[in-house]
Parts: C-alpha cells; sequence; structure tokens
C-alpha cells in the first residue's frame, strides 16, 4: 500500500458537475465540498439519480468536474475540469474500484483478472502471480484461480473484482453497490473487507450503497441529494434495518 | 502477460475461422502474383532456353511470338554465309487444336533445327530426346500424353518419345518438339484436293511471271511437293535462329543482317521485351490490377474484422483503462491481435495455396521474392487495418464501465 499521509485521502471544495447546456443542462452536483480521511470507512447514500456516481467518478479519476477542486492525499488533481495530474497513473497505482456488476475480463482467468492490474502497475510477472494468488487465497477463491469469469458464481466474481482492487494496495478505495448483486452472507464478508482495508491498512473507502442494513460497518454516512451532499446519521438511517456488517465503526 | 494471446485462446474457433478466411483471401493474392509470375515465364521460356545470339525473322514484323512472320528456309544458308556466324537453325512455331482420346487438345508446334537442334535442352521428365527426323516428337507432361503414346497429326502419326515439364506457350497450351520438316507438314498440309488446287494454281503463277517463261524448267518441277520447290513454294520457317562464334562483332554481323531487305533482326533481350511489351502486357496488366483490387478487398476485410473484434472488446479496453492501463497496453491488445491474424492467415495462404495451385489451369509459380513482398504487404494491411480498431480503442473512456 502507499504509505500513508497525514493528508485526507480525500478532500474536495466547491465541486459541482454539469451535464448538457441550455434547456438541457443538469447539474449533478452543487458545490460539493467533503473530507475522507485515511482510515475511514464511510457510507454514500442517496436516491437514484441524486449524484452518487457522479461524484465516485470524479473523486475516481474517471469524470472532470466542471467547477471546484478536488485533492488526493494533499495533491490537486482536478482544478475545474483540468487535470493537474496524470490521472491514469494516479488510478494505476492510488485508487482501487469495485461496482455493482465485476467487470472481469472475460478472457482472463480469475488469477489473471488481479494480475493484470498489478502488471499494468509495474509489478514483474513473477511477484504479480503470488500476489495475485494470495489475494485470492485471501478471499477462498485459491481453488478457482484458474477459472475463467463465466464459470464462477455472481459472488466469487465480485470478490475477484475485489481482489483486483486491492492488489496495488491503494490508498482510496472506491465501491458502487458492491454488494447489491451478493446474498446478505456475501454481502457481510465484502464490507467487512472494506471495514478492513481502511481500519487495518488505512486506506480511505467510499462506499455507495443502498443496503441500509450495512451501515454500521461505516464510521460515518454521507447523504447525496439533488446534487448536494450531507452528513447523516446513522442511527437515523438504520432504525430498524438488519446489521449485516456484524460489527460497529471502529471496532477493527 | 499476453492479452492478446488470451483473448485468441479464449476465442479460438472463431478467431481460427476469422484467420482461415483471411488465408484464403490472401491465398488468391498470391495465386495472382504466381499467375503472373507464370505468364511471364511461360511467354519468355523458349527465347530463354533456345538462347540465340539473334533472332531473323519477317521483315517489319515482330517476330513469331508477336504475329505471323514467314521466312523463305534458304535463309538459314545465307546467315550461315554471314562472316562470325556459327550456326543458323530454322525455327518454326504455330498453335493447333486437335481432338484425341475424346477430349479437344491445344498444343504449340515447336519446330527444331534437325539435326542440329535435337532438343538436348529440353527439362525431360521422362522419355527422350528426337532421335529421328521425322515422326518423333517431345509433350510437354501438360498435354497428357505419355512416351510411347501416338498422335495423328492430319495424314501422319507421330510417336511420343519424351515429356517435358513446365514447358508452357504465352497461350497457357503445352508446347510440344518436333523437327522443323514435320513442324512444317504439320502446319501447311493440305488435303489431297487443296493440294491439285495449289499445283494448278502454282503452274498458273508460273507462267503469267518471267521466271515461269525464261526458265521452264521451274514449270515443270511446279507439280512436285511443296518442300522441294523454295523458289516458289510458300515460306516456311518462322524465324531463324543465329549463333555466334567466339570473338564475333555482333553488332557488324547485325548491321549485315539488317542491310537484308526480307528479314528484321532482334536480339533475345528484344526478343523478350517485345514478348513481355506485346501479347503479355494485357493479361499481365489485367492480372496487376486484379492483384490490386484483391489487395484493396484484403485491407477493407482485414479493416472490418479487426474494427469488429475491437467492438467487442470495448468494455474491457475500458476498464483496461480504469484501472490505469497505460495506452501502449490496448495499442498492443489491438496490433498483437492484427498481426497475429495476418501471420495465421499468410502460414494457411502458403500452406493451402501449395497444395491448390498445381490444379489451376495456368502455372502458378511462387518465388521467394513473392512471398517476401507477400509477407510485407501482409504487415501493410494488419497495420492500416488495425488504424479503425485502435482509433476506435483510443475513444473508449473508461467510464463507459459505469454505464
Amino acid at each position: 500500500m502507499n504509505a500513508p499521509s497525514d493528508h485526507p485521502a480525500i478532500e474536495t471544495r466547491g465541486l459541482t458537475k454539469i451535464y448538457g447546456s441550455g434547456n438541457t443542462e443538469v447539474r449533478a452536483l452543487r458545490d460539493v465540498t467533503f473530507t475522507l480521511n485515511r482510515g475511514e470507512v464511510v457510507a454514500l447514500l442517496g436516491p437514484s439519480g441524486s449524484g452518487k456516481s457522479t461524484l465516485l467518478g470524479i473523486v475516481g479519476l474517471i469524470n472532470a468536474p466542471t467547477r471546484g477542486e478536488v485533492m488526493l492525499d494533499g495533491t490537486p488533481v482536478y482544478r475545474d475540469a483540468r487535470a493537474l495530474v496524470d490521472v491514469r497513473r494516479y488510478r494505476r497505482e492510488r485508487i482501487g474500484f469495485v461496482f455493482q456488476k465485476s467487470n472481469l475480463i472475460p478472457f482472463l482467468s480469475a488469477r489473471e483478472n488481479v494480475q493484470v492490474a498489478l502488471e499494468i502497475a509495474g509489478a514483474s510477472g513473477r511477484n504479480a502471480r503470488r500476489r495475485s494468488m494470495e489475494l485470492l487465497e485471501t478471499l477462498g477463491l485459491s481453488d478457482r484461480a484458474h477459472h475463467l469469469p463465466r464459470a464462477l458464481s455472481g459472488g466469487q466474481q465480485q470478490r475477484v473484482a475485489i481482489a483486483r482492487a486491492l492488489a496495488n494496495r491503494p490508498s482510496l478505495m472506491l465501491a458502487d453497490e458492491p454488494t447489491a448483486a451478493l446474498d446478505s452472507e456475501r454481502g457481510r464478508q465484502v464490507m467487512g473487507l472494506f471495514r478492513d482495508l481502511g481500519h487495518q491498512q488505512g486506506a480511505g473507502v467510499l462506499v455507495v450503497t443502498h443496503d441500509h442494513r450495512a451501515l454500521d460497518v461505516f464510521d460515518r454516512v454521507l447523504e447525496m441529494e439533488d446534487g448536494l451532499l450531507r452528513d447523516a446519521t446513522v442511527s437515523d438511517l438504520t432504525a430498524g434495518a438488519t446489521n449485516v456488517g456484524g460489527s460497529q465503526p471502529g471496532e477493527a | 502477460m499476453n492479452l492478446a494471446i488470451r483473448d485468441v485462446r479464449h476465442n479460438l474457433g472463431r478467431f481460427g475461422l476469422t484467420a482461415l478466411g483471411i488465408g484464403l483471401l490472401l491465398m488468391i493474392v498470391m495465386g495472382m502474383g504466381g499467375i503472373y509470375q507464370g505468364i511471364v515465364e511461360d511467354a519468355t521460356l523458349l527465347v530463354d532456353e533456345l538462347d540465340a545470339d539473334l533472332w531473323l525473322v519477317q521483315a517489319e514484323t515482330r517476330g513469331p511470338f508477336a504475329e505471323v512472320s514467314r521466312l523463305a528456309p534458304t535463309l538459314e544458308d545465307r546467315a550461315l554465309a554471314v562472316p562470325g556466324v556459327v550456326s543458323a537453325r530454322r525455327f518454326a512455331t504455330h498453335t493447333i487444336q486437335r481432338e484425341h482420346g475424346g477430349r479437344q487438345m491445344r498444343l504449340v508446334v515447336v519446330g527444331l533445327a534437325w539435326p542440329q537442334d535435337r532438343g538436348e535442352w529440353l527439362p525431360l521428365a521422362s522419355g527422350r530426346r528426337l532421335a529421328q527426323a521425322r515422326f518423333e516428337f517431345v509433350a510437354d507432361e501438360s498435354l497428357g500424353l505419355s512416351v510411347g503414346e501416338k498422335l495423328r497429326l492430319g495424314r501422319d502419326v507421330y510417336t511420343v518419345t519424351g515429356v517435358t515439364r513446365h514447358m508452357i506457350g504465352t497461350g497457357g497450351d503445352g508446347l510440344a518438339f518436333f523437327t522443323v520438316r514435320d513442324a512444317q507438314t504439320i502446319q501447311f498440309e493440305l488435303s489431297p484436293e487443296a493440294i491439285r488446287f495449289e499445283r494448278e494454281s502454282r503452274r498458273a503463277r508460273a507462267q503469267d511471271l518471267d521466271l515461269g517463261l525464261t526458265q521452264p524448267a521451274l514449270l515443270e518441277r511446279a507439280g512436285r511437293p511443296v518442300e522441294t520447290l523454295p523458289a516458289i513454294g510458300p515460306a516456311m520457317v518462322s524465324a531463324v535462329l543465329v549463333d555466334l562464334g567466339p570473338g564475333a562483332d555482333g553488332d557488324a554481323v547485325r548491321a549485315t543482317f539488317e542491310g537484308w531487305p526480307d528479314v528484321s533482326t532482334y536480339t533475345s533481350d528484344e526478343q523478350r521485351s517485345l514478348l513481355l511489351e506485346g501479347p503479355v502486357d494485357r493479361a499481365r496488366r489485367q492480372i496487376g490490377l486484379f492483384r490490386a483490387l484483391l489487395v484493396l478487398i484484403s485491407a477493407l476485410v482485414m479493416a472490418l474484422i479487426l474494427y469488429t473484434l475491437t467492438l467487442d472488446k470495448l468494455h474491457d479496453i475500458a476498464m483496461l483503462k480504469l484501472i490505469g492501463a497505460r495506452d501502449r497496453v490496448i495499442l498492443g491488445l489491438v496490433l498483437q491481435e492484427a498481426f497475429l491474424l495476418g501471420a495465421i492467415g499468410y502460414v494457411i495462404a502458403y500452406v493451402v495455396g501449395m497444395q491448390v495451385y498445381p490444379f489451376f489451369p495456368r502455372r502458378v509459380i511462387i518465388t521467394n521474392e513473392m512471398l517476401i513482398w507477400l509477407a510485407g504487404a501482409v504487415a501493410v494491411l494488419c497495420l492500416i487495418g488495425s488504424i479503425l480498431g485502435i482509433w476506435k480503442a483510443m475513444r473508449v473512456q473508461p467510464n463507459e464501465v459505469l454505464s
């Protein structure tokens, strides 16, 4: 993992994203300012179309904002729509992504899907193979390492995707509905992994989720509505929900 | 880890079929080049093999391969009298079509100057060369004749004494080598009725000429066989081939021949050029054009296939970009698949072509230069064909994974 720094994993100021123009203009983000510290595991909630994925895309250096500033580990990466760093390199070396769909490359085996992320980041073939097997073992997939994604169940595919995201020991993990396709047992395991990554390895973790059952895993909850971001209280949101994380924030 | 190899392995059946299609297309491109080369070699084969220093042909003509050339057989003796000339050979050629064994057979009759030329230079696959002045011939294997087989041409029967390989005429018909006398007989033999008419005509012509009036003996001989009447008989040879002695002044000998009003003189190289610029030229250009079109079509097909292969992977390419893959990784994926497709197609083209070309009606000659040229052309085609796919792959945004 990248050496922990004193700077927040994410810091945004006045983040605004506008799609289209004129009559078709849509403001997906409105002046969003927030901070995600290293070692912090944060949930991002909100209804569909509220701007969660847009925010995730911007802090994940996939899309540029229209206005505002983004800093990762204290380094300014976006000022308005202008990228100030090699965003692809940042993604390669510092950010892990997990999506609702596993997005595994269909012509690579489970191990190779993890290995490719390591090799892209510059690891030698031998080290990449060793590390990818370690990760798959950790996720209970060592016996499926040589299977193609189509031969894996949905849960197994998602775990391979998580192994790929963890491969380069990212300082920032971004997840978009990572448990949507999983049963509650698997969902709990995945959320536990994110919690461990944040609390034990000091990464900043931002998870977009609709699953209120897992909110007790998170240190903090943010809620988006109509492009505006606000802090939410876990107890309010989890009232009546089942605890699937298995532990309270800060326990791990 | 090589992504291209893994993608190909994953889509082996589809990739294999695509490579087979490309291979067959390249085989046709290769074959067209081979046919072109075959036409050139067939056209110049006789000129090269006969290896004469000078060709004497009918005045104001381009020689027997370009048009009808008729010379008096006595030209052979006249040529021999020129200082510097060590040998002069009569040469006759014409194409005939006969029925043999229930099938139509076209053969190019080539008359060799017996006894100087018995066909020692012929590349025999079986049998022997000519051993007697009459009624024997050496046939090319493409004619489907075998040693000892007899062929009736006119009133005479000729026996195959030897079989050559790859001795083909300009038009793609097999060559058959006779003595000049037999070749003349085959060409000029008339039916008995026509012979009687010709004799009468000859007498009538001789009576009207001063020559006939002043030399009555000529009138008496007008009724004899035509080959005994060089003065008033038809010209019977197509060309006379002249070889110069060591140290002979070629320019001077040629200047002597060019002073004769009844002949035109060419070197073997000039005959070769005339062949390539004359009867072969149109076929050569047509094949060249067809080949160029095939290369263009191959480029389009490859571009389409490579573009489609890339389209199928757009989501994966977006994912690779999302996890930070450099452009060269994406470029390598597309290009390596393109070159792999081209290389496999090339090998298929060569392997299948070598099995199929022998069954083509015309000779297909694949030279090393041609194979190198095609390999280069395939590499360029792969590169050009990839451009569209690369362009598409480079435009893919990582956020397409999110959609």
